[in-house]
């Protein structure tokens, strides 16, 4: 309830909240951003090892999260990954990296 | 309407936006806020280019001593002849290219009061948040012999990438077939927990290859081996067996640099190359500046935004962290950080709702050979009841054994990880 009040006070300080899509939007990205490390930024995989993720279909990033999660797609790291994430929050995943365009990676810039 | 348990998580924070805004206001910022970010590491690269990604309207300017990024990932591979200097240097130039000012100085002090980043060569720099990715300094005062440049130059750390990692490899050149390769690590915490364990793999495959007499003991100040075990061991006891001697409970006492020996509690380890890496704790900025909150060593933060908990608005990455429970300090690990504190910072100059729900993955690659690595993978979750953030139970785990496919993954982690960073 604390929080609710919490919520209403900011609100009424001047409607300098976003509005709740919009929070949504940074949550799916924070969640996502969490996969870039690896995956590359928004999804944009260096040489595409392991695979990009940007532009994907959801559904079928999904399905795959999913299938990682329960024992039935093999994997080296993925189940151990995507166990630790809720249902929601590996849609949340899948929506974001859906919505990204697809494009090349740049690289980080090299010495020689 | 109805609120989720994580739409709470989220909107809870909005009060602190709204404090943030007039803070802003005090400072006198006028435009979108200005960033300055300490150190250009895993932490601060990644985070600055989060800062002006997020928020491309904010001012962002990076304080980093060095020229170039030099990655501690993949430097074992250097010691190993496994990969080169050039494969783990890399310029700012990129994050140039992306309107972040990046500045060649080193940091002094930082005035919260008047929220400036003040640098050894005069400039001061105001911001309305600050975020320091410092990394580590090493405590060689608990080694008296390793005080003078010239003895860390004989008996290297090779623990921050760079000049160490070059003189380090250069004495294993040069050291006769035959020779002995004596490695001692810190207690933990330390930077990097697999690193000292992949590195005497490094080494061994180099002896392998091209000193195949020759032998090496790792004196660990820790009981075991405190990273993927299992694994390790089926390497020492596989593709190196008999080259590793592994002795536990053997912390250090000092050095004997003329006479290249490790002098410990109850015992003296002679060999003909000595890498000694010292404990460590949080950068000298990080203890100027009043950060360090825990056993004179490291700094405390809020793990939902990566705040201090000891000076408002400055925000603290990476190893230097008090790490939470079952955190490493890894470049894996101070990445998560940069994105979790660059989308608060960006937030709550913009007066939005900082996310509160945090979720941070860590992903750590050992290289048992050149063409053979294994993992230690972790998710983390920030429970608000305990205020901390902490590993989801049954997710996380290691490889089931290393090998060549892992090795590809490995190097696609750092390409991908350095272009978080730089690119």
């Amino acid at each position: 309830m604390r929080r609710v009040m919490t919520l209403l006070a900011a609100v009424a300080a001047g409607g300098l909240v976003q509005p709740a899509a919009a929070a949504d939007a940074q949550y799916a990205r924070s969640l996502a951003a969490t996969c870039f490390a690896c995956h590359g930024t928004d999804g944009r995989s260096v040489n595409g090892v392991p695979p990009s993720l940007a532009g994907q279909n959801r559904d079928y990033l999904l399905k795959q999260m999913q299938e990682f999660r329960d024992g039935k797609r093999p994997a080296t790291i993925m189940h151990q990954h995507a166990k630790g994430y809720t249902n929601e929050q590996l849609e949340l995943i899948a929506g974001y990296f859906a919505s990204v365009t697809p494009g090349r990676a740049v690289p980080a810039p090299a010495v020689r | 309407m109805t609120i989720s348990r994580r739409e709470f998580m989220k909107w809870t924070s909005a009060g602190a936006g709204v404090a943030a805004i007039s803070g802003c206001a005090t400072a006198g910022s006028g435009g979108a806020g200005r960033v300055v970010v300490v150190g250009g590491g895993y932490g601060g690269a990644t985070a600055a280019k989060f800062v002006k990604m997020w928020g491309p309207d904010i001012d962002v300017t990076l304080v980093e001593p060095n020229q170039h990024f030099i990655s501690c990932p993949i430097s074992n591979l250097v010691l190993g002849g496994n990969a080169q200097m050039g494969d783990i240097t890399f310029s700012y130039e990129g994050l140039r290219a992306r309107g972040i000012r990046v500045v060649r100085d080193s940091a002094v002090a930082i005035d919260a009061e008047k929220r400036v980043v003040r640098l050894a060569g005069g400039d001061s720099l105001p911001y309305d948040r600050a975020i320091v990715s410092p990394g580590i300094e090493f405590m060689v005062e608990q080694i008296p012999a390793l005080k003078s440049a010239e003895a860390q130059a004989r008996v290297p750390h090779a623990w921050k990438a760079g000049v160490q990692t070059v003189a380090l490899r250069k004495q294993l050149e040069a050291m006769r077939d035959g020779g002995v390769f004596v490695m001692q690590m810190p207690m933990a915490p330390y930077r990097c927990p697999p690193g000292p364990y992949e590195r005497v793999c490094q080494v061994a495959d180099y002896f392998k290859k091209a000193k195949p007499k020759s032998k090496i003991i790792l004196l660990d100040s820790n009981p075991d081996i405190t990273s993927k075990k299992g694994l390790f061991l089926a390497a020492w006891n596989g593709l190196y067996k008999g080259m590793i001697d592994y002795r536990p409970n053997s912390e250090i006492a000092d050095v004997d640099v003329k006479g290249m020996t490790v002098k410990l509690q109850f015992d003296n380890v002679k060999g003909d190359v000595l890498n000694v890496v010292p404990a460590q704790r949080a950068a000298d900025i990080a203890v100027k500046s009043g950060l360090i909150t825990a056993n004179n060593r490291w700094c405390g933060v809020d793990w939902t935004t990566c705040e201090s908990t000891a000076v408002k608005g400055v925000h603290v990455l990476g190893d230097s962290t008090l790490s939470a429970p079952g955190m490493p300090k890894s470049g894996s690990m101070a990445n998560q950080h940069a994105k979790v504190c660059a989308a608060a910072v960006v937030a709550l100059i913009k007066g939005q709702p900082v996310n509160r729900d945090t979720m941070m993955m860590n992903t750590c690659y050992s290289f048992v050979s050149g063409d053979s690595a294994m993992h230690v993978a972790s998710v983390h979750r920030f429970d608000p009841a305990q205020k901390t953030i902490a590993p989801v139970k049954g997710s996380g785990g290691v490889s089931s054994a290393a090998s060549a496919a892992e090795a590809a993954y490995a190097w696609g982690w750092a390409r991908n990880i350095w272009a978080e960073a730089l690119a």
